[in-house]
């Protein structure tokens, strides 16, 4: 069963994929992009990772789609007089990721023979959600606090870069 | 029908990853080369939820948790200069944003 929800998933998940990067239109490509995610939330429950799964449709498919779709709709940047890609760039394009792929691909095949063994038998002490909690503010709390405080400057840093200010805006 | 295993979770997440990397090297519109960036961010967040589930460790997760959030700071910071650079120069096609090369 997990092996055939995998399947499903990874066909899926690839398919919304090339719908992003194919789609003329951005509107189009972002909601592929939605598609594509919940494919990876949906991998990600297969490995067991609830947690991850959930936060990745919140915080990717709730936040950060929605704030695609809202800024290309404010930019109006829906394609424009030009194609959205060449056929040079395809192929060249296409070369460059295909050499990346087998390349990854072949350096996993150096895992041996560990790379083959089908999904264990989850541990029943690390499905439940105290177990990661436990991680995240004992040993990784300093990350968490740092992460806090990027959050903190991130939100300062959009609303310096969003303002006009009086005086810049004849510089070329 | 292929199996899960830690290898086909590998290949998978490149394979992913390079449709993404596809996507930055051929589009013109500066919004899609982004969402292709994030695309290949989640296809490498899937590589490290793989080999945390096959170790049976949840390090590798709590990285991933990590990834996310520094993600969505991310996106949110590359919009805002999108969207400042689309104010001043009134496109978003990359071929036209060319000042540093001239």
């Amino acid at each position: 069963m997990p092996d055939l929800l995998f399947n499903l998933f990874a066909v899926f998940t690839v398919a919304c994929a090339l719908g992003v990067v194919f789609n003329r239109n951005a509107i189009a490509s972002a909601l592929c992009l939605l598609l594509c995610l919940v494919g990876v939330a949906g991998l990600f429950a297969l490995l067991d990772a609830m947690l991850l799964a959930f936060v990745l449709v919140f915080v990717y498919a709730g936040a950060v789609v929605a704030l695609f779709l809202f800024i290309i709709m404010l930019l109006d940047a829906q394609g424009g007089t030009r194609r959205a890609f060449g056929k040079l760039a395809v192929a060249a394009g296409a070369l460059a990721a295909g050499l990346l792929a087998t390349g990854v691909i072949l350096l996993s095949g150096s895992l041996g023979p560990a790379g083959s063994v089908p999904l264990p038998p989850p541990d029943p002490s690390l499905l439940n959600l105290g177990e990661t909690a436990e991680l995240l503010f004992t040993l990784y709390l300093l990350p968490v606090e740092v992460v806090g405080f990027l959050l903190l400057i991130a939100m300062l840093g959009v609303i310096v870069l969003s303002k006009r200010f009086a005086g810049l805006e004849d510089i070329k | 029908m292929i199996p899960l295993t830690l290898n086909a979770c590998i290949v998978l997440s490149a394979v992913l990853f390079a449709i993404g990397f596809l996507g930055v090297l051929i589009r013109r519109n500066t919004l899609v080369i982004y969402m292709c960036l994030e695309l290949m961010l989640v296809a490498s967040t899937l590589a490290l939820v793989a080999f945390s589930r096959f170790n049976g460790t949840l390090d590798g997760n709590v990285f991933v948790f990590f990834i996310l959030t520094v993600a969505a700071a991310e996106v949110a910071v590359g919009l805002a200069i999108i969207v400042a650079l689309f104010r001043r120069r009134q496109t978003i096609e990359v071929e036209k944003l060319n000042a540093l090369k001239d």
